[in-house]
Order: structure tokens, then C-alpha cells, then sequence
């Protein structure tokens, strides 16, 4: 029990450190199905991001895969003129950090 | 019976062998009609030979060596696709959460939160997010250390004027096409005052009873970004002829119909008319230009029509114009006198003068201040040979303006009332519009009958345009340039509007500009004034020079001695000019023998001295 909360725990800490970084606006982990499992953002905005970037990474990795299928995706940028969202997927789940890196 | 009924009937049997046409007759009982075919067998029956025919072989020659080309290239082959045009429409869709289990409530809070809990104690979830955590970590890390999108030198991009050596360009960037099935001829068009999104175009058909029946009377307001179908329709009662945003109030829109009467149109209330003016004190003939004038209500309009009659409207109140203006060069206010008006101008900055282009070619500059309607009519501009398209003054030099018709374009000065100051040559096919570039003095834009559009930038080149583009197979009728210079729309004669984007070259001020314009103008202006005064000169020294010849003439004693006198001195006159020439012909001929005995003379002894050259090489000389 004591060992899960720890890890517990650390995913937290992890989290609120990526928070703290200069800059981020708001962080989303998003489950394989779609389900925002945590997010620092209003629920709306977390649902609009949960659903498109998931489409858009569909699209990317099959981009990847499709040029070279020994490829794979290990991350997404997306800058905008306001902010970048980045994504990390995995198989599972993803995350999605929006940071305006100027400034 | 039988034997009456009975016909032959001939079935011919075709066939083609090697282009050689083999005829086989059979004939058939028509009795034995519609029996059923009793197919027998039988053997081979040789019907033609043809055999070959050795003479024909004589048209044939053997060629020998034979030349083959042969590529060793890829093979390639263009071709082109055109997709069937299909409408596409922009939809929203409203997303909704999904994504949760089925027995799961996705707006029950309390479920959905224990649900996230039971998520984030799974142990595949944390191992996961430490993982993906870390790499994104460093990102977020990365960009704060480095701006990889930061500009640098962006204070020196400002100095440095590009002297672009781009070649100046132009591309279409979009195609509206008349949606409905009868086309009629897009007559002008005119920006949205803000921000150019839309455009919005009269159609018509100018032709003289041309217009078929079914003809839609329709203009529409487009969208640039969607060329599929129209923003908004404008249902006038006659077909519009031009139409223009009041630059005020970008709701308000008034358009000059085919048959004379005026309408404005609030976007806002939908596609009829506002407000019409009424049928009697509207023009006679289709109303070719309307303008926005600036008042304190925003709401005043002035209209021309070829029926010689400019007026004065406020929109609030159609139903009668509040002033009146006829286009009589003798000042008399005579109708039947009055020229007819095509092209209007007014510029804001001058409110009180404005110039009008006429069906016969003369520019009629006008004053609206005046006391008296003669006084109205300030001067005329001569030089065209036919209607005038275009009336437009230089936004950057209103003194000088440029006016489109027939096949020239022509800039003029204010001051030179008696021709122009500059223009281009007689192209082969009318020029139907032109107007100024907003933002450059001296580039100026016309469009062709034969479907091209030229851009000229007088300091350049004067004698041709810069820029020739073709934009389509019809005559295009108008043309009209967003302020900001870059973009342009022009219209041709099936409804067919194209957007056209110039190069970056075209639109932006280059160094001196104004001033080298400034000057040409200026110099132009003052050779026209030379020129002017050395007209007025010597026609005034015709006139004295006729006057005293009649004084002379009225001296003599008998009209028919003089003119038998002048017959004498013409003919001495003629005479004497014929031997002079003759006299020098002669010299001529005999400085050019001379001349060539010397040749001669030269060459003889050289060939003594080289070699023995046959004599003839001699005469060849000498001829």
C-alpha cells in the first residue's frame, strides 16, 4: 500500500514540477480512450483538447509509420502564434502540456 | 400471288479487307422470309483472290540508311485532371465528453471522480506518466532556455529598402463564377470598406436588348474565402449596373439600375431594396455610376446616366432628387444638347469639384458650389474618340487623372484643357476600365476587351505596360483595387469574377516615388503648356497672315489674271525643282565614273603585280 502511494505520490510530484516550469499554462493526461484522467484546465478546455489532440496524433504517428514502419512517435509540437502544445504519447496514455515559451 | 409479291430483295454482304471493299450479292425469295435459317454445310468456296499487283510497287522507293530517333530518357507523359467540382460547406461539430465506460454516468461527478482515482492507483498508469513526465520535462526545459523562433536582425530587415528584382507578377487567387444558368457581364464591383472580406458585384447586360428573357436580375455580395456560392443576394427590380458600400456605414450599400432608378439595400433587412427612387424622377437610361458624397449625414449620393443628367439624392428621401444637373456643353440647360454620362469622379478631399466622362469622349469638369446652373459646367477636356470607362483622379496628385476609353488610357493635368499630358498607345482592343493603385502615384491598372489586364508603373515604362496578364477568354469590364493595393478584382462579360493577387513589387512605395512622379507629371504638364502656347501662336499668326493676304488680294485688279499668274509660277515652280534634280542625279553619275576609273585604274595594276586574273574579275568590279 505505502509503496503505491509513494508512486502515487511522485506522479504528483512530477506534475507539479512540470507546472512550475516558466511559462506552462496547463497540463492534461488523457487515457488511451479518450478519458481526461487529470487536468489543471476547466473542464470544457480539457475536453476540447483531449479530443482533438488525440486525432492529431493518430494522424502523426500514422505519418511516421507510414514513411518509415520501423518509426515510431515519440513526440508532438505544435506552436501556435500564442503557445506550443506539446504531447507525449505512449500507449495508454498521453500527455499534453501547453506552454507560451516566450516572454 | 406470288409471283407479284415477289421481290428481290439484295442482301450485301460488306467486307472489308485491307481497305478494299468485297461485294457478295445473294438474293432471296421474299416468300422465304422469316423461315427459320437451315444452316448446310459445304466446303470452302474460294470467292476473291486478289493478287498482287507488281506496278504499285513502283510508287515505293527503297530508302537506305533509314534515321530512327530514339531517346534513351524516361518515358513521361502530361496529364491533366479536373476534378468535378464538388461544394463543400464549414460545418461545426459540438464535441461531448466520450469516451467513458457504458455503465459509467459521464455527468454524475462523484462517479467520474472515483473513476479517475481507480486510474491514477494503477500502477501501469504511474510507471507510464514518470516516463512520458521526464521527456516532457526536458521540452518544457528546452524551450525556456532557448527562443529557437526568436528574429534576429529584425531592426536591419526595416533599413534595408529591398531593392526587389522580382520580376512583377500577378496570380489569381480565386474565381467567382455567376451561379446562375443565363451569364450576364459582371459591370462593377466594389470592396467591403472594412477589412475587404467581401466584394460585391452588379451584374447586367449592357447589351442593347440583348438581354434574354429569363435573364436573372440578381447581384450578389461574395465572400472571398468561398467561391461556391454567394454571402448574400440583392434582388433589384431592374438589373444592377453599379453598386457601391457606402464607406461610412459598411450595412448600407446603393445601387444604378438599367432602367435609371436608384436603390439602396441595408444588409442587415434582407435582399429587397430598402428604399427605390421613383420611376418619373429617375434617369431615362441606366444609371452608370453612382457615388457616396461626403456629407455630415453620410447619406447623400450622386448619380450619372447616359440620358445627360447628373443627380443629387439623399437616401432617406427617394423620391425625389435634390438637385439636378444637365450635361450641356452650351450651358443652356438643354436636354436634347446634353452629353451622356458614363463615369463619374469625386474625391473626397476636393467636395465641391467633380469631373463627369462622357458617352462623346470630352471630360465635363464641374463645380457644385456654383451660383448658377451655367456656372455648373467649369470646362471640357477633348482627346478620346469614344466613351469614357474611367474617370479617376491620382490619389496622390489630384491635379492630374487618368481616364480610360477607347483604346487608350490617358493621364491628364488639370490645367491642360486641350489634350493630354501623357498616354499609352492604340492598343488593339478597347480598354474597358482602369484605375489608380491606392498606394503607389505612379502605377495605374486596365483591363482589355480581349480579356487582359495590364498593370503600367509610368516610371518604368511609359510606352508599354509592366505587367500583361490574361486573365480570361472574354472582355473584361471592370476592374477595382482594394485599398491596400494588393489585391484586385475585375469582372468580364459572362459574370465571371477573378481575384487577383500582385506582387509585393506593385504594391509598395519605393524610394522617391512620389517625388520622381511629382516631377514627371510636371515636366509632362509644362510641355503640353509649350506646346499649347506654340499652337495658339501660330494659329494667331494664321489668322493675321489670312487677313492681310485678303487685304492683298483685294489689291488686285482681275481674279482670273492672278490665278493664271499662280498657275504660271507653279509651273515654272515644278519645272525648276525637276532640273535641279535632274542636274544633281548627272553630277552624281559622273562623280561615281570618275570614281571608278580610278578603281579600275588601281585594280589593273595590282593584278599585273600578283597574278594573272583572268579580265573578266575586272568587269565584275566595274559592275
Amino acid at each position: 500500500m505505502l509503496d503505491i502511494e509513494c508512486a502515487g505520490a511522485e506522479v504528483e510530484e512530477t506534475i507539479k514540477r512540470i507546472q512550475s516550469q516558466k511559462g506552462v499554462q496547463g497540463i492534461i493526461i488523457v487515457n488511451a480512450e479518450g478519458i481526461p484522467i487529470k487536468s489543471t484546465l476547466d473542464n470544457s478546455s480539457t475536453v476540447q483538447y483531449a479530443g482533438n489532440v488525440h486525432q492529431l496524433l493518430m494522424k502523426a504517428r500514422g505519418m511516421v509509420r507510414d514513411i518509415d514502419p520501423q518509426n515510431d512517435l515519440t513526440f508532438l509540437r505544435v506552436r501556435s502564434k500564442k503557445n506550443e502544445i506539446m504531447i507525449a504519447p505512449d500507449k495508454d496514455y498521453f500527455l499534453i502540456v501547453i506552454q507560451n515559451p516566450t516572454e | 400471288m406470288t409471283s407479284l409479291i415477289e421481290g428481290i430483295w439484295h442482301i450485301l454482304f460488306y467486307v472489308c479487307m485491307s481497305k478494299m471493299e468485297i461485294v457478295y450479292v445473294y438474293t432471296k425469295k421474299r416468300s422465304e422470309f422469316g423461315r427459320q435459317c437451315n444452316f448446310s454445310d459445304r466446303p470452302a468456296e474460294l470467292h476473291v483472290d486478289i493478287l498482287p499487283d507488281i506496278s504499285l510497287a513502283a510508287n515505293f522507293t527503297v530508302r537506305d540508311p533509314c534515321n530512327v530517333t530514339v531517346q534513351c530518357a524516361e518515358e513521361m507523359s502530361e496529364h491533366e485532371v479536373n476534378t468535378e467540382r464538388f461544394e463543400s460547406e464549414s460545418r461545426g461539430i459540438n464535441h461531448v465528453e466520450g469516451g467513458w465506460p457504458k455503465d459509467l454516468n459521464p455527468e454524475d461527478m462523484e462517479v467520474t471522480i472515483r473513476y479517475r482515482k481507480k486510474v491514477e492507483k494503477d500502477e501501469h498508469y504511474q510507471n507510464t506518466i514518470m516516463q512520458i513526465a521526464g521527456l516532457m520535462e526536458h521540452c518544457c526545459k528546452q524551450n525556456n532556455a532557448t527562443d529557437i523562433y526568436q528574429e534576429f536582425f529584425e531592426e536591419e530587415d526595416d533599413e534595408v529598402v529591398e531593392e526587389s528584382e522580382e520580376q512583377p507578377s500577378a496570380k489569381t487567387i480565386n474565381v467567382f463564377r455567376d451561379p446562375n444558368e443565363v451569364k450576364r457581364t459582371a459591370t462593377s464591383l466594389c470592396w467591403h470598406p472594412d477589412g475587404n472580406h467581401k466584394l460585391a458585384v452588379a451584374y447586367s447586360s449592357l447589351e442593347f436588348q440583348r438581354a434574354p428573357n429569363d435573364m436573372s436580375f440578381d447581384s450578389y455580395i461574395w465572400d472571398i474565402e468561398n467561391p461556391n456560392k454567394p454571402e448574400m443576394t440583392l434582388k433589384p427590380v431592374s438589373p444592377l449596373v453599379c453598386l457601391e458600400y457606402n464607406p461610412k456605414d459598411s450595412h448600407i450599400l446603393v445601387g444604378g439600375s438599367y432602367n435609371g432608378q436608384i436603390a439602396y439595400w441595408d444588409t442587415r433587412k434582407g435582399s429587397q431594396p430598402a428604399e427605390m427612387s421613383t420611376i418619373e424622377h429617375s434617369h431615362r437610361d441606366p444609371v452608370y455610376k453612382v457615388i457616396w458624397l461626403q456629407s455630415k449625414t453620410g447619406t447623400d449620393i450622386f448619380s450619372a446616366s447616359t440620358d445627360g443628367q447628373v443627380l443629387w439624392w439623399d437616401i432617406r428621401k427617394m423620391s425625389e432628387p435634390f438637385e439636378r444637373l444637365v450635361l450641356d456643353p452650351s450651358k443652356k440647360g438643354n436636354l436634347d444638347n446634353a452629353l451622356g454620362a458614363v463615369s463619374l469622379e469625386f474625391e473626397t478631399t476636393m467636395p465641391t469639384k467633380f469631373m463627369v466622362g462622357t458617352e462623346q469622349g470630352l471630360v465635363v469638369s464641374c463645380n457644385r458650389k456654383a451660383k448658377t446652373p451655367a456656372e455648373k459646367i467649369v470646362c471640357t477636356y477633348s482627346g478620346h474618340h469614344g466613351p469614357i470607362y474611367a474617370l479617376q483622379r491620382n490619389p496622390f496628385f489630384p491635379k492630374n487623372f487618368l481616364t480610360v476609353a477607347d483604346w487608350t488610357a490617358r493621364i491628364w493635368s488639370e490645367d491642360i484643357k486641350e489634350s493630354s499630358i501623357m498616354w499609352t498607345k492604340y492598343h488593339m482592343a478597347h480598354l474597358l476600365d482602369g484605375c489608380w493603385s491606392p498606394v503607389r502615384p505612379s502605377v495605374f491598372f486596365t483591363v482589355k476587351m480581349d480579356g487582359t489586364l495590364d498593370v503600367w508603373d509610368i516610371l518604368f515604362k511609359q510606352n508599354d505596360p509592366t505587367l500583361s496578364l490574361k486573365v480570361c477568354d472574354e472582355a473584361l469590364c471592370s476592374i477595382r483595387v482594394q485599398d491596400n493595393g494588393r489585391f484586385l478584382g475585375c469582372g468580364s462579360q459572362l459574370g465571371t469574377t477573378t481575384l487577383l493577387e500582385v506582387s509585393a513589387g506593385l504594391c509598395t512605395l519605393q524610394k522617391n516615388e512620389k517625388a520622381m512622379v511629382s516631377e514627371m507629371f510636371e515636366r509632362e504638364t509644362k510641355r503640353e503648356k509649350i506646346l499649347e502656347a506654340r499652337h495658339r501662336e501660330m494659329r494667331l499668326k494664321e489668322r493675321s497672315r489670312s487677313e492681310q493676304s485678303r487685304e492683298d488680294e483685294g489689291k488686285e485688279a482681275d481674279g482670273e489674271e492672278s490665278t493664271e499668274e499662280l498657275v504660271a509660277r507653279a509651273e515654272r515652280e515644278f519645272f525648276d525643282i525637276m532640273e535641279a534634280e535632274k542636274k544633281k542625279e548627272w553630277n552624281e553619275e559622273r562623280q561615281r565614273e570618275k570614281e571608278k576609273g580610278v578603281c579600275e585604274e588601281k585594280d589593273f595594276q595590282e593584278e599585273h603585280e600578283t597574278n594573272g586574273v583572268s579580265s573578266f574579275t575586272r568587269r565584275e568590279i566595274s559592275l
